[in-house]
């Protein structure tokens, strides 16, 4: 079982394993794995405690009802398996920033958290205006060769490499 | 097809978990779920999550056409247009690279004790999908429509059998892949 606690593994027993799963997710859930429309929904609950019923009438929540879903369980279980695996590699720690980003930026909370939250906000709207993210759109999406994924998940890297490269003055 | 398992409401919640925490399992062990590992995959210097995603997408396409082949499964194409993908695409990246997670990976990222990820991209992503919830009624019949196409595939813009695509796509992802490793990236 040394395998369970390694950091790493080959990126290609991951990229395999992910593929394999995806098989068993159309086979027994007829679904295909994604993870954007969970945030849609959670958003629609806490939406909800704040100003009641009426949300539910939203139109995008017409579509995307704010309730616990197949993908919405999804995405806890994707928490708790990464945490399995942080714990049993020994990698699990609280971290506020990332060495990337401190090696450049330096160590202020704050501004990270401001950058975090920033990015958190576009790249959110910019899933459900594209429908779908880089699981939904750049992995299922694509191994059904669907047209709207594969010029969503080209868009999705070519903007966040010039975007990258900005952030980090690579390009000006 | 497994219409009997699939119409189990209660089942399928289980089975969305349990299909999670694999996947969750295999993005902290692939390493993605770091912000190092994805920005070094945006600044081009680390090729660990195009390795990852283009060995899921071979596997799965091949395994996912086969058993559609066989009837085991219907495949679920996004419907799409210009101004969904390419505007909603390029957003998504400016995104991206600025919270150096993907909804996916920031879920792995929030279980492995990341709280950049956790107080910051989380509370961003939930506010951003609502801004998005409140402005739909308005985009939704015109920009989200230019240049709309559907529940297209490539097969069908080709006019070919998928058969031709699975295999041309897999080469070609292969030979990528391959380039990637000759150039040691």
């Amino acid at each position: 079982m040394e395998w369970l606690m390694m950091k790493q593994w080959s990126p290609y027993i991951v990229g395999i394993g992910i593929g394999i799963l995806s098989w068993f997710s159309f086979l027994i859930s007829d679904k295909p794995i994604g993870c954007s429309t969970a945030f849609t929904r959670t958003s629609g609950m806490i939406e909800r405690l704040f100003s009641g019923k009426r949300v539910l009438e939203k139109n995008y929540y017409v579509r995307f009802p704010p309730i616990v879903d197949w993908e919405w369980m999804l995405v806890v279980g994707v928490i708790i398996g990464s945490f399995i695996s942080a714990k049993l590699s020994g990698q699990f720690h609280m971290q506020w920033i990332p060495d990337t980003w401190s090696s450049t930026f330096g160590s202020a909370l704050i501004t990270r958290w401001l950058i975090a939250l920033f990015g958190g906000v576009i790249i959110g709207f910019g899933a459900r205006w594209a429908g779908g993210c880089t699981s939904g759109h750049g992995i299922s999406g694509t191994l059904q060769l669907a047209v709207s994924s594969w010029l969503a998940v080209i868009c999705f890297f070519v903007s966040g490499i010039i975007t990258a490269m900005v952030i980090y003055k690579i390009i000006p | 097809m497994l219409s009997n398992v699939h119409s189990k409401k209660r089942l399928q919640l289980f089975l969305g978990l349990i299909i999670g925490i694999v996947f969750g399992f295999f993005l902290q062990k692939g390493g993605v779920t770091k912000y190092d590992i994805i920005l070094g995959q945006l600044l081009l210097t680390d090729f660990t999550v195009l390795k990852i995603m283009l060995s899921a997408v071979i596997t799965g396409m091949i395994g996912i056409h086969l058993l559609k082949y066989l009837g085991l499964v219907q495949l679920h194409i996004k419907p799409g247009s210009i101004g969904t993908s390419l505007i909603g695409g390029i957003i998504f990246g400016i995104g991206f690279a600025t919270l150096g997670y993907c909804p996916g990976t920031l879920s792995g990222a929030i279980g492995q004790g990341s709280l950049d990820a956790l107080y910051g991209g989380l509370v961003g992503i939930l506010i951003g999908t609502g801004v998005f919830a409140a402005i739909y009624p308005r985009i939704e019949k015109t920009l989200l429509q230019i240049g709309s196409f559907g529940e297209l595939t490539i097969p069908d813009v080709l006019r070919v059998n998928p058969w031709m695509v699975v295999a041309m796509v897999s080469i070609v992802l292969i030979a990528l892949l391959f380039v990637v490793e000759k150039l040691g990236l």
